[in-house]
């Protein structure tokens, strides 16, 4: 596929919103269980906001993806059989409930322990409304597996926390190294389901081929025009028209950027009792994610494109 | 239920793309709005068309043979861009299970052509909206056009016959009928998306002529002796 860094920054940003309000209610629960010391009413209305603000940019970011903004209320339509419709949906509650959850904190209302328990229900609901999206599209085999939810989800998480932790630390909040070492710990398994997905897609068959694709099974089938001597939508949205050397570079980008040099960083910035370390562990491997998202989009190869190899 | 569908003779094609061009007349005139089309005539054309034909070359010299493969909306029976689409733009008609975009809900989110695998999906650059072969919806049941007429732009358009046109659950139909006889098969059936659409493979070509019309044994005036018989042909 052809990466849109609307949906690049779409995905990126509601994870990182919803593992930072994840972290937040995880938080406050062990506060009330008396496993943690607790923070300023302000860190959790904060934190709120930052959450809200990033859900908010995210999904500003998917506007951009459409052809017809102006339309996009229509998307909440057929919420029964099209996930991006559910995630149309769930998005904007998720976003009432993270504002109204900060906004009681900010009151020192009671029940926001309550509220954060269906807000987190919600949020995990949107994790698996953003990743069935991709993973329900069962001929971009690369996209096809429950590693997808797997993956946006650790991700989205181990992005959230990480802000959490700088957040915290910016603050001079308690529980920052209980934090680091929760940001640690998730940066740490998605790695490990990350590299998993690659090691799948790596071994992939591609269930179409030319053959299938024009019904001639024949083994030497060569498309000699696809039609036309321009370009069109086919061949411009499903393929990112670069190298495999780029596609190497990225992944190892990412592999570096998103989850190696953050656990460094964040291990060192709790060592050293530096914010500003742990600030910088988010914002790389915010940048790291987005390079893995671009590269889970051009990653995927579309059937399609068997149709569309030569121009003339 | 009626599934109306085009079958398209791989043997008879000659990729004339005459279907393309007649496709795009039609549809770019209709009240859908135009098709657009950026720099024609120019470097790097491009444009949105609902039919393509293609060309590949199959076995290795000098045993090739060139087959001219056009590709449209498949119309799949199970088609797995309706139920991905969020604004319920893209739909499956019941009455004659013709896939179509309303292009007044589209958002132009593209989701759709992700989820086609056959890439039969352009988004119109000017409009912003998806757009795919209508089967010339707006064309097969206009009563003001004489019946033979009432076909799709492309089936009426082809000089040698090679697109078939009707509902290949009546039996009794031409395509169904091309189907059974000469072995019509789907696109990537692996993904069981069912296409409606069918191709006739490459077959040997063979006289249709029986023995008895040829004799013109039904010349009632007899006045003309036996049709005339190519030498190579037998």
């Amino acid at each position: 596929m052809n990466p849109a860094f609307s949906v690049v920054f779409l995905t990126t940003l509601l994870g990182a919103g919803q593992g930072l309000f994840l972290a937040l209610f995880v938080v406050e629960g062990a506060v009330a269980a008396g496993l943690l010391s607790a923070p300023a009413s302000g860190f959790y209305s904060c934190g709120s906001a930052t959450a809200v603000i990033l859900l908010g940019a995210g999904l500003l970011a998917s506007f951009f993806h459409l052809g017809h903004p102006d339309r996009a209320w229509r998307a909440a339509a057929m919420w029964r059989t099209s996930w991006l419709s559910r995630e149309v949906i769930v998005l904007p509650v998720f976003m009432v409930l993270v504002t109204v959850y900060g906004w009681m904190h900010w009151l020192g209302r009671p029940g926001t322990l309550t509220l954060g328990l269906l807000a987190a229900a919600v949020c995990v609901l949107l994790f698996v409304c953003t990743g069935m999206i991709y993973a329900c599209i069962k001929f971009l085999q690369e996209w096809a597996t429950p590693l997808t939810l797997v993956n946006f989800t650790l991700l989205g998480c181990a992005s959230g926390v990480m802000l959490a932790t700088a957040l915290a630390a910016v603050r001079g909040e308690p529980n920052v190294a209980v934090l680091g070492q929760w940001a640690m710990l998730l940066t740490l398994a998605g790695m490990a389901t990350r590299i998993a997905s690659l090691r799948r897609n790596a071994a992939l068959k591609p269930k179409s081929t030319l053959q299938s694709a024009i019904g001639i099974h024949h083994p030497k089938v060569v498309q000699k025009a696809q039609g036309f001597m321009g370009g069109s939508f086919n061949t411009r949205e499903f393929f990112h028209g670069r190298g495999p050397g780029t596609l190497r570079m990225v992944k190892w980008l990412f592999i570096a950027a998103a989850f190696v040099l953050p656990v460094v960083l964040v291990k060192s910035g709790l060592g050293a009792g530096s914010s500003a370390l742990l600030v910088l562990a988010f914002a790389m491997q915010f940048c790291g994610l987005v390079a893995e998202r671009w590269f889970f989009f051009a990653q995927a190869n579309h059937p399609q494109n068997l149709y569309y190899q030569t121009v003339s | 239920m009626t599934q109306l569908a085009l079958v398209i003779d791989l043997n008879v094609c000659v990729g004339c793309h005459a279907c393309v061009t007649s496709c795009k007349e039609w549809n770019t005139s209709g009240e859908a709005g135009f098709m657009s089309d950026d720099n024609p005539y120019d470097r790097d054309p491009t444009g949105t068309f609902f039919n393509r034909v293609q060309t590949f070359e199959v076995g290795g010299f000098p045993d090739t043979q060139t087959v001219h493969f056009p590709k449209s909306c498949l119309h799949c029976e199970d088609p797995p861009c309706v139920p991905v689409c969020p604004t319920g733009a893209s739909y499956k008609r019941p009455e004659d299970g013709i896939v179509l975009v309303d292009y007044d809900k589209c958002i132009g989110c593209k989701y759709c052509a992700w989820a086609c695998p056959y890439g039969v999906r352009e988004l119109d650059e000017h409009q912003k909206v998806m757009k795919k072969c209508t089967l010339c919806v707006d064309r097969i049941y206009d009563e003001k056009l004489p019946e033979s007429e009432r076909k799709p732009s492309c089936v009426l358009a082809c000089p040698t016959n090679a697109r078939l046109y009707g509902d290949i659950h009546d039996e009794e139909s031409i395509v169904s009928k091309a189907i059974r006889e000469a072995a019509g098969y789907q696109l990537m059936p692996e993904w069981g998306t069912q296409p409606a659409n069918h191709y006739l493979p490459r077959r040997k070509t063979e006289a249709k002529l029986p023995g008895d019309v040829a004799a013109r044994t039904d010349n009632p005036l007899n006045i003309d002796g036996p049709a005339p018989v190519s030498g190579r042909a037998r």
